[in-house]
């Protein structure tokens, strides 16, 4: 998968090298501001309050 | 397995060119790469939960400080200069334990409860560190919990009062504020600065309870009937540290109260101050 995708990319070795490392770091940005905050709901650390249910 | 085991010899040879690997392989190779996708992901989760947040958070809340000590400066400098040294030093244990009764000759000030995402004060606890200092934002809900400091349980009294003064942070993670409140030890000091003034609380006692034992924030923690003639500081997090099974509460109890004009207690002054610079 990964590899059919950087054979597809343009240009030449260099420039697939870098367009891939800045794919990654927009996946990457993506990940911590949408998917990592939604994962939090799931872990336990940020309990803290009393009688409070969790805010999904 | 013996499909695989049939097809997997071969499989290497055509990528290097010639025929095409057969689609069993392909998905195989896909489906593999997906898994190794997903631990990835998990682990810079768990980069991001533990380590990442934290970060965020510290800047966040020096952030918040920071602004509210820019508002304080500008509210002091509007206030009649007088600083005449009224209370006394911050080593002095009041006899009486009603709020405000020693250390400054009026019962302390307190402010009407802000709107929800307001800075009420700064955190001093020196139990938790030289530079501990953490604001409180009116509110417990995520948005102050995870990035903002200390929340303010909406409803309970504000410091100073009568009542119950209760606040939530995480033990863990998103700046990690209450991590050390079982290293609290009874007599430890627990300074709540406000827009009137430092409000000195003496930790007490802490126990852990059932997430749904909201009676810790009962006016007079525990007891429903009961009318505060007192000014307690309530505090809850998680405990197990990394865990949410349970909560542990930290109580404290007002010793004494000193107006904005008296400048800060001895024991934080230099704290103090290098907050206050940083406005």
């Amino acid at each position: 998968m990964y590899g059919w995708i950087f054979s597809k990319l343009p240009g030449p070795l260099w420039l697939r090298i870098v367009t891939s490392l800045v794919l990654l770091g927009g996946v990457l940005v993506l990940m911590v501001q949408f998917l990592f905050p939604w994962m939090a709901q799931f872990s336990p650390f940020t309990d803290s309050t009393i009688g409070l249910a969790r805010h999904p | 397995m013996l499909q695989e085991k049939a097809d997997l010899p071969a499989a290497p040879a055509p990528r290097r060119g010639g025929t095409p690997p057969s689609g069993l392989y392909r998905a195989l190779q896909v489906f593999g790469e997906l898994l190794l996708t997903a631990g990835v992901v998990l682990l810079l989760f768990v980069a991001w939960q533990l380590w990442w947040t934290n970060l965020d958070a510290d800047a966040r809340q020096r952030e918040v400080v920071r602004d509210f000590a820019q508002d304080l400066a500008g509210h002091q400098s509007a206030l009649p200069a007088a600083n005449t040294g009224v209370a006394g030093s911050a080593g002095q244990v009041s006899g009486s334990r009603s709020p405000g009764s020693k250390g400054s000759a009026k019962p302390a000030a307190v402010a009407p409860e802000p709107a929800p995402g307001t800075t009420i004060g700064v955190v001093y606890v020196p139990r938790f560190g030289a530079d501990y200092t953490r604001p409180v934002v009116q509110g417990t809900t995520p948005e102050v919990l995870d990035s903002l400091g200390l929340g303010h349980y909406a409803g309970t009294a504000m410091p100073g009062a009568a009542g119950n003064f209760a606040l939530a942070g995480h033990r863990q993670t998103h700046g990690a504020v209450l991590d050390n409140i079982d290293a609290l030890v009874p007599g430890d000091r627990i300074y709540v600065q406000t827009r009137e003034g430092y409000y000195i609380y003496r930790f007490r006692n802490s126990e852990i309870v059932l997430p749904t034992a909201t009676d810790v924030l009962l006016p007079v923690p525990a007891r429903p009937a009961a009318t505060p003639t007192e000014s307690y500081l309530t505090m809850t997090s998680c405990n197990p540290r990394f865990g949410s099974q349970e909560r542990i509460i930290a109580y404290s109890l007002l010793e004494r109260w000193q107006p904005a004009s008296a400048g800060p207690p001895a024991e934080i002054a230099g704290q103090v101050a290098r907050t206050l610079g940083d406005g």
